[in-house]
């Protein structure tokens, strides 16, 4: 399961993009968003933690049909499918390496993106710590879905309408977890049941997405 | 004798064409005397004007589009535990109706909202949640649509509606939690019928018990046709292979 | 010793059976090829003998953990050298051990080169290579010898013939000879699948019907 991970990480270096090509749409929605509704700091600043969640969110969803997708094509899914290690371990294993290279730059970067967006001060750490616990359950249930749509030629439109609704519950607590922070409230809510969701993401969804893949390989 | 034997096409079919004449005649009954009585024979209400009649078309819609992804989820789990190709098929033809149960409530919700409220839609948590819901809906057809084999996306949209419902209740909660909302609470429980006046309620009656009929009508058409395809799919699969 | 035997064995491919009665077993030290038209269900069985999808009926009984699949693909990584596409294979298997491999297929002088770079029939020798790292001993191989030439394929049936030598079997199934006179061939022909109301298996939505 390591030398699988190794094996992902080293191929999403080798491939390029894989950590640039989702920073960058990240950098891009928080340039635009400006233009959008205007350059007014209190304006910005308010919608800042809501902006941040949200480009990050769909950069994540950019590289999802990838997680599969080469695989499939090059024949290594049917090959690892009948290896000794159980397929539920091979998608979180999947999941992990889509976060590594996906989520966690993103993390890391998003407080140098919330400068661009005026994010008031306490915010910061808030923000950090949401993404933290929420980005991988964003690479959990992205794996799901590009689990589902992995034999499909036209799998990526179709994969963002089945990922995105299932996005809706972390979204709101992430999001919800910085404007409480940013505005001093009580953070003990959201934090714990953005944390919760994480955690029961991370243990049950890789067995539907196993389900999922041995259902497209057969 | 079990109930699975209804799950045979066969069998289903036979059951159903009888069934069906029934049904049809019971949904456009009870549908044309709730409604009539609903909108022509009811006082106005005080504080309500005369948009209060749109609830016999919104209430049952509402009821209806909850219900139907219930039933979905409960035929998927029969298809993925028990493999009758039947409760896959029906999971799969009650979704459109579902989808558009969902988007009548919204659309009278908004009809409803805009003299109450002042505005076509609010981020209210229940109209969010039916928002989301309506997404749901998309996503379960979309993936049934984009699947060639039937068996492979029978399993997969079942998968999808496991996880679906999971996170459909999950944003429920989520979204309740994110804005306090101006939706009235629930007005129809079985013991608290004081909520809603005996002038309203019959006639709300009723057309609920249109609505499941019309439901359960539409089902019936839709899974007899659903059925008729398949079996078309596999002959031509058969004459292919001989 | 039996390494595999399959008794009565039917297989669907989209739902409808394929082939039926299929029965055979395969000793140690023996190599069975599969031989028929195309489209009669070689790969469906293949890749039902490999657990990638469920029999329709019969039995397959084989000690757990001794197979080793070989798909049409060959599942390399282009960007990745082959020394890494091997080792990964190796350490997924738990073997470790990939200069025999190697030396065998005769990709010592390749091993630094990445993946894309190989042509078509080193590709393959590699793809092969993969099963020797795996250290099953039961190989199921679709199409193995596809895009080799004729020296690579003499390499190749050396390769069966040294596995079968050590005690392993072999499963494959080929349209050209390998010049491998010891193997046994089964033509899947008289196998294939009859209509329902000839007395086949009926697939699970006929069944469904009946």
């Amino acid at each position: 399961m390591i030398a699988l991970l190794t094996r992902d990480l080293r191929l999403a270096v080798r491939a390029g993009g894989g950590f640039g090509l989702g920073l960058a749409f990240f950098l891009i929605v928080v340039t635009l968003v400006p233009f959008g509704v205007g350059p007014e700091g209190g304006v910005l600043a308010r919608i800042a933690p809501g902006i941040l969640w949200l480009g990050a969110l769909l950069a994540c969803l950019l590289s999802l049909d990838r997680i599969f997708a080469l695989d499939f094509e090059d024949g290594s899914l049917d090959l690892l499918a009948t290896a000794p290690i159980p397929l539920e371990g091979v998608v979180s294993v999947k999941a992990a390496a889509h976060w590594l290279t996906t989520g966690l730059p993103l993390v890391l970067a998003a407080p140098v993106f919330g400068v661009l967006l005026h994010l008031p001060q306490p915010a910061y750490f808030w923000l950090v710590v949401s993404l933290m616990l929420g980005t991988p359950a964003l690479s959990v249930l992205g794996t799901f879905g590009a689990a589902l749509t992995v034999g499909l030629k036209r799998g990526g439109l179709l994969l963002s309408l089945l990922v995105l609704p299932l996005y809706v519950p972390t979204l709101i607590f992430g999001a919800e977890l910085v404007r409480r922070g940013a505005n001093g409230m009580d953070t003990q809510v959201p934090l714990l049941m953005l944390a919760g969701i994480t955690a029961a993401c991370v243990a049950v969804v890789p067995f539907a997405s196993a389900a999922a893949i041995r259902v497209n390989l057969r | 004798m079990s109930i699975w034997e209804y799950a045979n096409p066969k069998k289903f079919m036979q059951t159903s064409s009888w069934a069906l004449p029934f049904v049809t005649v019971g949904a456009v009954g009870c549908l044309a005397v709730g409604l009539f009585w609903g909108f022509f024979l009811t006082p106005e209400a005080t504080n309500f004007g005369s948009t209060v009649k749109v609830i016999y078309v919104h209430v049952p819609s509402a009821m209806m589009a909850i219900n139907i992804w219930v039933m979905m989820l409960v035929t998927s789990l029969i298809w993925l535990i028990r493999r009758h190709h039947v409760s896959a098929l029906a999971a799969k033809a009650a979704a459109p109706i579902g989808m558009v149960m969902t988007l009548i409530a919204l659309i009278t919700g908004a009809i409803w909202g805009q003299p109450m409220w002042g505005t076509w839609w609010e981020w209210d948590p229940r109209l969010t949640s039916f928002l989301i819901l309506f997404l749901f809906y998309l996503g379960y057809m979309a993936l049934w649509e984009a699947i060639d084999n039937p068996d492979t996306a029978a399993d997969l949209t079942g998968v999808l509606c496991l996880v679906g419902s999971v996170f459909a209740l999950l944003s429920r909660y989520a979204v309740n939690f994110w804005n306090q909302g101006l939706h009235q609470g629930a007005t129809l429980s079985l013991d608290k019928q004081e909520n809603i006046s005996d002038v309203y309620w019959f006639p709300l009656l009723l057309c609920i018990a249109g609505f499941v009929l019309l439901f359960v009508t539409l089902l019936l058409l839709r899974t007899r046709t659903e059925i008729r395809a398949r079996r078309l799919k596999a002959l031509e699969q058969r004459e292919r292979m001989a | 010793m039996t390494m595999l035997s399959v008794e009565n064995l039917a297989v669907t491919r989209g739902g409808l059976p394929v082939l039926e009665g299929v029965s055979f077993a395969l000793e140690a030290g023996h190599a069975l090829v599969l031989r028929g038209p195309n489209g009669i269900g070689k790969t469906t069985l293949l890749r039902t003998l490999a657990g990638l999808q469920p029999a329709l009926s019969g039995r397959i009984s084989m000690p757990p953990e001794t197979m080793a699949y070989a798909a049409h693909a060959d599942g390399l990584k282009s960007t990745l050298s082959v020394t890494e596409n091997l080792m990964f294979w190796a350490s997924v298997y738990g073997t470790g051990a990939i200069d025999t491999a190697l030396d065998r297929m005769n990709l010592r002088q390749l091993a630094e080169r990445a993946a894309h770079s190989l042509s078509a029939g080193q590709k393959r020798r590699l793809g092969l290579a993969r099963l020797l790292v795996t250290g099953r001993p039961v190989w199921v191989l679709d199409e193995p010898t596809v895009s080799l030439d004729a020296a690579s394929v003499a390499l190749f049936a050396e390769a069966v013939r040294a596995h079968l030598g050590s005690g392993g079997a072999a499963l494959m199934a080929t349209h050209i000879d390998l010049g491998l006179e010891e193997a046994r061939v089964l033509d899947l022909a008289p196998f294939k699948a009859r209509p329902p109301e000839e007395g086949g298996i009926a697939g699970s939505f006929d069944e469904a019907f009946a």
